[in-house]
């Protein structure tokens, strides 16, 4: 044996490669039964945050008895502009508090249910390996509290909810949150951590309709969600409420769904997923667009961050982003990058198969665009151009999307100048505007209509929904056109 | 001399609460019993309700306070601790006063279990039983029995979750069929049998009645809505034990016919 060690020295280097390498891997622990002879040492109590903030990694700390307090609050808070709802929370955020544990750790789990609330509530935590997953031992009533404790068998990231009956209305108002269990050593450093769970709301009143909306059952029991949004509100990760990062950062995002229905396809749109732990757990795959979060999951995924600009995460069953506020915004600071990304490097016309449209034999050329005659059939016929083109954005009302796409109605930017809305229509526009009072930074496209068409939609748009009623004529198109 | 004084007055306060002059009594309205199908499930589950009489309100802070006045063991500081815990009359002043800010005719709460019952039995009623709360519970406005009716049914959900109800005046909501108020909107009511739906009432585990009151049960056998709000109710009462006292859990009385 000694004569082997001496002179196999090689050997033995390739094997302490290969120990290491396990150990940062957390392979040690890979199963129940190894976690489970983890000793604690010493006692810390945890540290808890509310989203889209985790706590401090857990890198090289021994596994400990953590102590959590979490105190379960319903309270009314804001889920859209106007909108107001009766949230159950835990730690009074939506998602509730980000819990975060080393593998081996014995957790000691008091619940709260503060005496103001009321209604009975408990935890299942997914991380737990149990009856319930602490469920049964956390039935708790208004104005009691409830200890009890588990020990992190199974490194990953794991949602917990509220399991109390009926469980779907529970998990509807906001009952649920992440716990995070890293392996041995933690996971590897990136920049910035961020929280981020996706749920579905069911509002008596249809999206956007304002005031105290009460929960409906009936739409929850028909899976007819009116909001589908991140961190509970749909304003919770946009504008000002935006996660940042400087460009050349590594961001981890600690990403769940508390459902209660819907199967999330998380998505950040100009980003790939350098790195997804698929559902949270030890199998990484790369290189990824888009990540399926199912109800009652979870998922890490890690992106570097090369150009600067607005990244939007969405759900990419995308009209609940567009239209039931499943859209956050990670703001990037920093250099361009020309040879990541360009930017528009040139605009020319298009014009398929030469420069002149060409007509099949014995065509009569396409019919003559009708010419409005008068106002209102200006009016009408902007009407129609306006559900082509504009609805999408603007929406129907021309109420637009909050935090995404401005208004028209009652809007002071538009009546303010009718040139400059002409020109937008013309070319297009980028950058950040005021509309009564909010800041927009998005882009509109330049829009290939007619000098009678832009004229007829503008009419449309003034005539509408309490604008200034100015009639813009081709003639005033033209101008502005030409003096571009 | 003094000590005779005493010993008098105390036998005449114990005279007194014999004869039971107690508190105002609140009208009671008479329910017409009939077979009654628990909580949730199968027609093999129903059970038969006698005809009986019910409060009209729930108790109040004013006659609450009345009672205590005559039961000075029912004080606040007074109350022995295994009959309630350390919430009961949480935001009372004294044992004679209600707290700051307390309207006499709110709905009485923060008391236990045994506190109710004692409260009834003073005026020769007891607390309803669950089948019996539930039958006088499941009335509209119109009708006997709504609870297939959606509208009345969403309305309960809602104000399940609608915050400090229990500062509303009793009779502030609505009165239903049987001349009763308050059944739905105000406050969570104790029942003299409260905890026989949940043996422990905090486990999945004890047996199939109970583990059908959570998780699995839940999305199984529940259909409708009227389950979904019954099952709010029967959660509270599994949560509870007969010495708490909750902001949110008051009482009324009952009497068989």
């Amino acid at each position: 044996m000694k004569y082997r060690l001496e002179s196999r020295l090689i050997m033995i280097l390739m094997l302490g490669s290969i120990i290491s390498l396990a150990g940062c891997n957390g392979n040690s622990h890979e199963n129940g039964e190894s976690s489970m002879d983890i000793e604690v040492n010493g006692k810390i109590n945890a540290q808890l945050t509310s989203p889209p903030f985790v706590p401090d990694p857990i890198g090289s700390r021994p596994a400990k008895q953590v102590i959590v307090d979490m105190e379960i609050l319903e309270q009314e808070g804001q889920m859209a502009n106007g909108v107001s709802y009766i949230y159950w929370t835990f730690g009074g955020s939506v998602p509730g508090s980000f819990i975060r544990t080393r593998v081996g750790d014995e957790v000691e789990f008091t619940l709260k249910n503060h005496p103001d609330n009321k209604l009975p509530h408990n935890i299942d935590l997914h991380a737990v390996t149990g009856p319930g997953g602490g469920a049964s031992s956390s039935f708790v009533a208004p104005g009691h509290e409830i200890t009890f404790s588990f020990k992190t068998l199974n490194p990953g990231l794991y949602v917990y909810h509220c399991a109390t009956a009926p469980v779907g209305m529970h998990i509807a108002n906001g009952m649920y949150g992440l716990i995070l269990v890293e392996p041995a050593g933690g996971y590897p450093k990136v920049d910035k951590e961020y929280y981020i769970m996706q749920g579905d709301f069911y509002t008596k009143g249809n999206n956007g309709e304002p005031g105290l909306q009460p929960f409906d059952m009936q739409k929850a029991i028909d899976e007819h969600a009116d909001y589908v949004v991140f961190n509970g509100a749909t304003d919770a990760l946009t504008g000002d409420n935006a996660i940042t990062a400087e460009v050349g950062e590594t961001i981890r995002l600690f990403v769940g769904n508390g459902g209660p229905n819907l199967t999330s396809s998380f998505h950040v749109i100009g980003e790939i997923f350098d790195k997804v732990y698929v559902e949270g757990g030890k199998l990484i795959n790369h290189d990824v667009q888009t990540t399926l979060i199912p109800a009652g999951g979870a998922a890490i995924v890690e992106f570097k961050v090369e150009a600067p600009g607005t990244f939007v995460l969405v759900d990419h069953a995308i009209f609940r982003a567009f239209n039931k506020g499943a859209l956050g915004m990670l703001k990037v600071t920093g250099e361009d990058n020309p040879s990541v990304y360009s930017g528009t490097i040139q605009e020319g016309i298009y014009q398929p198969e030469g420069g002149i449209i060409q007509t099949m034999p014995g065509n009569k050329g396409a019919p003559e665009a009708p010419i409005a005659q008068s106002v209102s059939e200006r009016i009408e016929m902007g009407k129609q151009i306006y559900a082509r083109t504009c609805l999408a954005c603007h929406q129907e009302e021309g109420q637009g999307i909050p935090n995404a796409f401005p208004p028209l109605a009652k809007a002071d930017y538009l009546n303010d100048d009718v040139e400059r809305a002409i020109a937008i229509v013309l070319h297009g526009k980028t950058g950040e505007i005021t509309v009564n009072g909010k800041n927009y930074n998005s882009v509109m496209t330049a829009q290939s209509l007619t000098d009678e068409q832009v004229a007829n939609v503008l009419t449309y748009v003034y005539s509408s929904w309490g604008n200034s009623g100015v009639e813009v004529t081709p003639t005033m198109v033209t101008k502005v056109k030409s003096s571009h | 001399m003094v000590k005779l004084k005493y010993i008098i007055a105390f036998l005449g306060l114990f005279s007194l609460s014999l004869t039971g002059i107690c508190q105002t009594p609140t009208a009671m309205k008479p329910i017409k019993g009939g077979t009654m199908l628990p909580l949730y499930g199968l027609d093999s589950s129903k059970v038969w309700v006698d005809d009986f009489l019910l409060d009209e309100y729930p108790v109040t802070n004013q006659q609450y306070l009345d009672f205590v006045k005559n039961y000075p063991e029912w004080q606040k500081f007074n109350v022995k601790s295994i009959f309630a815990d350390g919430n009961y009359l949480y935001n009372w002043r004294g044992n004679r006063q209600l707290g700051e800010n307390m309207n006499p005719n709110s709905p009485i709460t923060n008391v236990s279990w045994f506190a109710a019952k004692a409260f009834c039995a003073c005026q020769d009623k007891r607390l309803p039983s669950v089948d019996e709360w539930e039958l006088a519970a499941k009335a509209n406005e119109t009708k006997p029995n709504a609870e297939n009716d959606s509208l009345f049914n969403q309305r309960i959900i809602e104000s399940y979750e609608t915050p400090n109800t229990y500062s509303k005046t009793v009779g502030s909501t609505y009165q239903n069929y049987w001349g009763v108020y308050d059944m739905h909107g105000l406050v969570w009511e104790w029942t003299s049998d409260f905890n026989s739906v949940l043996i422990s009432g905090e486990s999945r585990q004890d047996g199939d009645a109970d583990r059908n009151l959570f998780c699995a049960g839940a999305a199984i056998s529940a259909s409708n809505l009227r389950d979904y709000a019954a099952f709010m109710r029967y959660a509270f009462r599994g949560s509870i034990k007969a010495d708490y006292n909750i902001k949110n859990l008051g009482f009324r009385c009952a009497r068989t016919n």
